[in-house]
């Protein structure tokens, strides 16, 4: 039974960013009323941690779904190179003009992550600290109609 | 449908290496876990068990009976062990987090009846981990995991 079971591989990163909780579609008043603490201008920080889960075939010759080290280098290249130690409103362009919250943070990764060559990405989850975490899967995997 | 899930740890040894490939491919492709000597981890094991409560014990598996199948089928066999080498199972494979998980769904699946086993996920590191499901089961979803 070669297909009895389905296997993922989960890999955790870390990065730490700033940003600042802020629409531009909103008065001043509104944003420190939804964002609170969140909205102070000079921005604040986070310890991130990325769980990139993904799926395959395990190739018999490695027992691997994916080289560790192919999924790692594109991490490095897509993710933390861009975020880690970054202000992610003001130096990553997808949050030019799209509030950095973590929502949005795991619709970024999951789009940048998508295309990993080696493996099919099955959902990505990210912990704003260790009590608030974030998770998407893509929308082919919506719950269907009750 | 409820889902239970019990953690177990176990200590064990391992190498990569896939004697069909050339010693400077091994090194290629696996990298440190290639030392011919061996290295270990402290790996977590969670299982997840799917089933409804039983109207009179409200239980959907006794919890000591999944951890007599645990110590009986996992600890038994992979605690402090080096696993190429003493467990069967995984003979001719390299024991990679995949292939592991996939053994111990194997083991599992068919000693648990009461209940079904939903997913093995299984820690080589606290970064690194396999998940094994059923095929077709809408596993990874999160909802509920």
């Amino acid at each position: 039974m070669p297909h009895a079971v389905k296997l993922e591989l989960g890999r955790r990163y870390r990065f730490a960013a700033s940003h600042r909780l802020h629409s531009e579609q909103l008065s001043e008043e509104a944003n420190w009323r939804v964002y609170g603490k969140c909205n102070n201008p000079y921005g604040h920080g986070h310890n991130y941690v990325l769980e990139v889960r993904v799926s395959g075939k395990v190739d018999p010759a490695t027992g691997m779904i994916a080289n560790l080290a192919d999924l790692d280098e594109f991490v490095e290249r897509e993710i933390l190179e861009l975020f880690d130690h970054k202000s992610l409103h003001e130096e990553v362009a997808a949050f030019k003009d799209v509030v950095p919250t973590t929502e949005n943070l795991c619709l970024e990764i999951y789009k940048r992550l998508k295309p990993f060559p080696n493996a099919r990405l099955e959902g990505v989850r990210v912990e704003e600290t260790a009590n608030n975490s974030f998770e998407y899967f893509g929308e082919q995997q919506e719950a269907p109609e009750p | 449908m409820v889902l239970l899930t019990r953690k177990i740890e176990f200590s064990a040894s391992h190498v990569y290496h896939n004697p069909a490939l050339s010693l400077e491919e091994n090194r290629r492709i696996f990298g440190k876990c290639n030392n011919p000597y061996g290295h270990g981890h402290n790996y977590t094991l969670e299982v997840t068990v799917a089933g409804e409560p039983d109207p009179v014990t409200g239980m959907v598996l006794d919890l000591k009976e999944l951890k007599d199948i645990l110590e009986r089928e996992v600890m038994q066999r992979m605690d402090h062990r080096f696993l190429n080498k003493e467990v069967p199972e995984l003979a001719g494979q390299i024991p990679t987090c995949e292939n592991i998980a996939r053994v111990i769904w194997e083991l599992l699946d068919s000693k648990i009846t009461q209940g079904k086993l939903h997913r093995v996920r299984l820690y080589e590191t606290p970064d690194l981990f396999a998940d094994c499901y059923r095929n077709g089961a809408s596993a990874s979803n999160g909802k509920g995991i």
